[in-house]
């Protein structure tokens, strides 16, 4: 490979697992934790990706992201909602006047194995269609293969297809399975041209996780010092549970600071989330828990 | 990020992938994190009670006596006095030693997986009362609940666990010899892991058949005395441990003692040298574990943001109350302003305070003498031209703080470069090659740790066979298990605990 644009760090998957477990003993209580689910909520992207997927089902999606909880728990709106490309057209109508955004699935999610002309029509298409961001795949064969200059040039051209629309880069991290390679791809991403990057489709088993965010965020800390330029972050799929959120937003706390704590710098891909935080709400707010039927399916 | 700035983000026609994000690039001046500052922990303190008695007898031949002229010992965190206990004289120790001599015919005979019950069942006891165990502990001697319930606790259950094991196949443990009882030990352990320094030098002597005086240190007397109760809660026949509190003149008498047959003393290099001083020529045997000034050393090629959770673990567990703290970290010069960054960024995050809060990082400094002596040490670095790095913040009015620092532009003539400062306080000095790195790592009156990073497994080995210390970390930093030996080289001391090796000063092979 020709010489890539940064220096490569090996990754020590122990001592990053060490540091990743740390987070989750950070406790937090009443206002801390209030504000930090309502935050957890306002960088929500409500994620649906099925084959079954139809207009009705993103019309449920795309009201509950806009009024995630009932009006006395004060939520705000979710960030964005999640969608394949033939979507993109309905949920921008039923979002119409709200501040949510559509992000659009595209580049032949969720393998990216396409000719890469395919994928650049399929990102112009989500965009013409409204598509606010674009989440694309890198090809992971094309990486593990060690074509790195393959995968860089893909998503620079996919960045340009987007035109204004932000580009969120899938590493699938869970298919790169070494840090060093969430780290390389990382690099890879952002030098590109990524303005997020974000762990996994949600497709493939382990999804996102406290150590992989955190090498991604180290990535985006670094970027940062070296050229001024805040990068997004994304950890998506698999995390279920108001605590397990909390953890991340603890860890990004403390791993990039407040200037990071932004719906427009960081967001949670997930489609199960939504229900526990609110529920987490509602026992703050009335201190005592509610049944699952008082939360709205998305 | 404005808001303005974002709207800019948005509009911006992309000629170049990253020309919109070139744009709004941060002037490097202004390129700092805000770490820390997104969300507020509220506090956490543990709650657990732990019940405290306002005085302490001794513990002699099982059962505790009245108390005696006693001294105060303080919450570290609070400057409160937290209970009064005995001071321990040459008498009450005589009669101390005498227990464990009486002890001893009958213990040393039991056979070993009689003796291993009695570890599994204060093993076992120590895990049912760990989590008070773990309060009272960071009450005494100003650690951090985070530490003293998830490494202090585990691993004083863990040693008596692992020498349990060993009890009832000693016979087994030295092929071809055979182990006995050395007889009645003076143990003599320190402030900075009361319990598990207890559990350190209980376990392997119990197990091995001997009798024991214990002298706990004498800002930290609390754990003990409540591990007596355990001991009692165990049926451990009486006078098998004996405590005995008190300060220096307790330790001497104990030392001095005709009656006992071997010295296990855990402290400072001065108490130690001493120490062999006055053994020296009485027959009696002695393991010393001592001082350090531990070299990390950071290679060019380690994974830096692990390495620098390593440095962080190296020198700010428990306060750097250590005597294996990575106090001296080497690290390669074409790295040093990288790694100075980061770990700048990486203690802003460190959160000093109650130690009983679940969310502090950084307790309380055990004592105001031990204070006095790293504020002494750290002037010294100032005065001899080192800068001084600190996180922004206060620290709490009363009790015994520092917060955690660290000196860049430290040589190696400084004396925060050779001399060990026992607190929160890194000394960061460079180097350019392998040889020069283990040169000066091992250009140090003491030896007992090391720690390497790197991601080449080649260098590893290399260095860990050249490095002239008793335990030596590789990618990894302060990690302790019963499994494996521990102790020093030269001035660090002599003598294993931990592992086969631990049970070693605690036998007479024939």
């Amino acid at each position: 490979m020709p010489s890539l644009p940064f220096v490569r760090r090996p990754i020590d998957q122990v001592m990053t697992e060490e540091r990743a477990a740390a987070f989750t003993k950070r406790s937090l209580k009443a206002a801390a934790k209030l504000a930090g689910l309502k935050l957890a909520v306002s960088m929500m992207d409500l994620t649906t990706l099925e084959g079954k997927d139809t207009p009705g089902k993103v019309q449920h999606l795309c009201r509950k992201a806009i009024a995630p909880g009932e009006p006395r728990l004060d939520v705000p709106s979710c960030a964005a909602v999640c969608v394949y490309p033939n979507l993109v057209r309905a949920a921008k109508r039923f979002l119409a006047g709200s501040s949510v955004k559509v992000a659009a699935v595209a580049t032949a999610f969720p393998s990216g194995l396409m000719p890469l002309a395919v994928k650049l029509e399929d990102t112009r298409i989500a965009v013409e269609d409204g598509a606010d961001e674009i989440d694309m795949v890198i090809d992971r064969g094309v990486f593990l293969r060690g074509e790195y200059r393959q995968v860089f040039d893909e998503i620079a051209a996919v960045k340009t297809a987007c035109g204004p629309a932000h580009l969120k880069v899938i590493l699938e991290t869970g298919e790169l399975v070494t840090l060093d390679n969430v780290r390389l791809a990382s690099e890879l991403a952002i030098h590109a041209g990524a303005d997020f990057i974000k762990t996994s489709t949600g497709k493939v088993t382990p999804a996102a996780t406290l150590p992989v965010t955190l090498v991604m965020l180290e990535t985006i800390r670094d970027h940062f010092y070296a050229t001024g330029v805040r990068i997004g972050m994304k950890p998506a799929g698999g995390i279920r549970t108001a605590k397990e959120a909390l953890a991340y937003l603890v860890m990004l706390n403390e791993t990039l600071g407040a200037d990071w704590m932004t719906p427009d710098l960081f967001r949670f891909g997930a489609s199960t989330l939504a229900n526990d935080v609110l529920m987490q709400i509602a026992r703050l707010a009335d201190g005592r828990y509610q049944s699952p039927e008082y939360f709205s399916l998305p | 990020m404005t808001t303005k700035k974002l709207a800019a983000r948005k509009t911006a026609a992309p000629l170049h992938p990253n020309a919109t994000a070139h744009a709004l690039a941060v002037p490097p001046s202004e390129r700092r994190l805000r770490l820390g500052e997104g969300l507020a922990y509220a506090p956490a303190p543990e709650t657990t009670p732990v019940k405290i008695d306002a005085t302490y007898g001794l513990f002699l031949d099982g059962a505790f006596t009245k108390p005696g002229k006693t001294f105060a010992t303080l919450n570290p965190a609070t400057e409160r006095e937290l209970a009064r206990v005995t001071a321990a004289t040459a008498k009450d120790v005589d009669r101390a030693v005498q227990a464990a001599r009486r002890a001893l015919p009958a213990w040393s005979a039991l056979p070993g997986a009689e003796r291993g019950k009695y570890l599994f069942r204060i093993a076992r006891l120590i895990q049912e009362h760990a989590r008070e165990l773990a309060v009272l502990e960071t009450m005494d001697g100003g650690k951090t609940i985070k530490e003293s319930r998830d490494i202090d606790l585990p691993l004083v259950a863990a040693h008596f666990f692992y020498y349990a094991g060993w009890a009832d196949k000693l016979p087994y443990a030295f092929p071809g010899r055979t182990p006995h009882p050395v007889g009645v030990c003076g143990q003599i352990i320190p402030w900075n892991f009361p319990l598990l320094m207890a559990a350190w030098k209980l376990a392997p002597a119990l197990a091995a058949g001997n009798t024991v005086v214990l002298k706990p240190a004498e800002t930290t007397p609390l754990t003990a005395l409540h591990l007596a109760r355990i001991l009692q809660q165990a049926e451990l026949p009486p006078g098998v441990v004996n405590i005995v509190t008190g300060a220096g003149e307790t330790g001497a008498a104990l030392v001095n003692h005709s009656g006992v047959d071997k010295i296990a003393f855990t402290g400072s290099t001065d108490v130690g040298k001493r120490i062999a001083a006055t053994l020296a020529g009485t027959g009696k045997k002695l393991t010393l574990e001592l001082g350090g000034k531990a070299a990390n050393i950071v290679f060019d090629d380690a994974p830096l943001d692990q390495a620098v959770e390593g440095i962080i673990a190296g020198i700010y567990f428990n306060q750097g109350h250590v005597c294996c703290a990575g106090s001296r970290l080497l690290v390669q010069e074409n790295i040093h302003d990288e790694i100075v960054r980061r770990l700048r960024d990486r203690i802003a995050t460190l959160r000093v305070g109650d130690p009983l809060d679940k969310n502090t990082d950084i307790g309380a400094i055990n004592s105001r003498p031990q204070l006095e002596k790293i504020r002494e040490l750290v002037a010294s670095g100032q005065a001899e031209g080192a800068q001084l790095h600190q996180p922004a913040g206060r620290l709490p009015q009363t009790g015994y703080w520092f917060a955690p620092s660290f000196f860049t532009g430290v040589t190696a003539s400084h004396r925060i470069a050779r001399e060990e400062i026992f607190g929160p306080v890194l000394s960061i000095l460079t180097f350019r090659t392998p040889e020069e790195a283990l040169e000066r790592a091992n250009h140090t009156p003491y030896g007992l740790s090391a720690g390497v990073w790197t991601d080449k497994g080649s260098k590893i080995f290399k260095l860990a066979a050249k490095l002239r210390a008793g335990v030596i970390w590789a990618n990894t930093y302060n990690k302790f298990d019963p499994t494996s030996p521990f102790g020093g080289y030269k001035e660090s001391g002599f003598g294993r605990e931990g592992g086969l090796h631990g049970l070693l000063p605690y036998v007479t092979l024939r």
